[in-house]
């Protein structure tokens, strides 16, 4: 009895000292003391966000034989190879939690790990290419900017890295879109088209509604979150109408309004309903997502195994010199 | 499923232009010293943000420990001689 009491309180000073250090304003770094929900809340996010940049490469990736001119291929490869170094970032600065890529990429097949709702929806024409770019990286690019003030250092130091590429990315998309727009009646149609179909989708990106969203507490209290759900939607939504007036797209929502009194645009309910059938597994694509994603695993096994054998040679040679 | 390896983990160090200090970027996977440098530069070094890398095995970094930072960098504290401002210069005296 004396011991749990004991134990208790040195937990509640631990607790204490991290808490004093979040409010201070301080990153908390790899070998630092933190809550064990602090740390699962963070091997469940940045897993995730992990996941999400490379699983987006295969809608992406399914228009590179098809992109319609060479510098628009060599732009999307470039942006493509962005989102796996996106990926990267991201697990390497989660394995400083002490989750191995290995337990990641297992908890992914195993479904255990999530990714990104969003790219579970197909790329059917060359105008979803500029939706993609243009509105989900757009509303990608206003959560990551709040995320380069999250609490966890790594993190953190991911998120600047990753904010500086992901500029282009929304340009490059835009700059599809606006040429679109431009063309012929087809290809405006075809713009429009891609609008419709990604504007609702890249809304539920920011999640369910703050009154809704289960995880939100901790996450605020110790600053892994910085802005709500709500508030990064509609920041996302005051700067993407504008950027369609311009060149001409509507945005497929009939009760999108100028609010004068409020500053800010007002939207449309969401179809939540659609944001859990897709969570749910029934999705257009979360089954080709998740299974070319375990082909392509598994045949680059025997990489890494040729790999290794080539280390241990080499080793053995050095030895024998 | 067959039992997978993903490779080493190694540290990447990145100087941004000749001079410069060597700064922490990240980590990497990789079977042997060559192919992290190869995956450091590709993952790390995508625009221009380098003119000299290094990497090494993470297991051979050793870090100070947080609880300890006090007590370790504490020697540092007490010694206000080491800085200049510690020091009374004659009056008049120039360029010291
Ligand atoms: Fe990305
Ligand atoms: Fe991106």
């Amino acid at each position: 009895m004396e011991l749990l009491e004991k134990t208790d309180k040195i937990h509640e000073e631990l607790l204490k000292n991290f808490e004093e250090k979040i409010n201070r304003g301080d990153a908390i770094e790899p070998k630092d003391k933190m809550p064990d929900a602090y740390r699962k809340h963070l091997m469940r996010q940045m897993s995730q966000h992990a996941h999400s940049e490379v699983i987006g490469m295969q809608p992406e990736g399914n228009w590179i034989t098809r992109a319609p001119s060479l510098r628009a291929k060599q732009i999307l490869l470039a942006k493509i190879q962005d989102e796996g170094g996106h990926g990267l970032y991201l697990y390497s600065a989660a394995e400083t939690l002490g989750i191995s890529r290995d337990e990641m990429i297992s908890q992914l097949h195993s479904g255990k790990a999530k990714y990104s709702n969003i790219f579970n929806y197909p790329a059917l024409t060359w105008a979803d290419i500029g939706a993609i770019g243009w509105l989900v990286d757009g509303a990608a690019i206003v959560n990551q900017v709040s995320l380069q003030r999250t609490s966890y250092g790594p993190y953190s130091r991911a998120m600047v890295r990753i904010c500086k590429e992901e500029s282009f990315h929304q340009r490059q998309g835009y700059e599809i879109m606006a040429k679109m727009m431009k063309g012929t009646k087809d290809q405006q149609e075809m713009a429009q088209d891609a609008m419709n179909r990604w504007w609702w989708p890249s809304l539920m990106m920011f999640g369910p509604h703050d009154s809704e969203s289960p995880h939100t507490g901790d996450a605020v209290k110790w600053k892994i979150k910085r802005h709500s759900n709500d508030e990064l939607r509609q920041k996302f939504i005051d700067k993407t109408v504008q950027q369609a007036e311009v060149i001409g797209l509507t945005i497929p929502d009939k009760d999108l309004k100028w609010n004068e009194a409020a500053g800010r645009y007002d939207h449309g309910a969401i179809d939540w309903n659609e944001f859990y059938r897709v969570i749910g597994g029934n999705g257009p694509c979360n089954k080709q997502r998740m299974a070319h994603h375990i082909k392509v695993h598994e045949e680059g096994v025997w990489v890494r195994e040729a790999a290794e054998a080539y280390r241990v040679k080499k080793e053995k040679q050095l030895l024998h010199s | 499923m067959t039992k997978d390896s993903q490779l080493a983990t190694w540290e990447v160090f990145i100087q941004s232009k000749p001079g410069a200090n060597y700064i922490h970027a990240g980590s990497v996977h990789a079977s042997d010293n060559k192919m992290a440098l190869q995956n450091a530069r590709d993952t790390y070094t995508r625009r221009g943000e380098g003119t000299s890398i290094w990497v090494a095995p993470t297991e051979s970094i050793t870090a100070s420990n947080p609880d300890d930072s006090e007590m370790f960098f504490d020697p540092a504290n007490d010694k206000v001689y080491r800085l200049p401002t510690f020091y009374v210069m004659p009056e008049g005296a120039k360029a010291i």
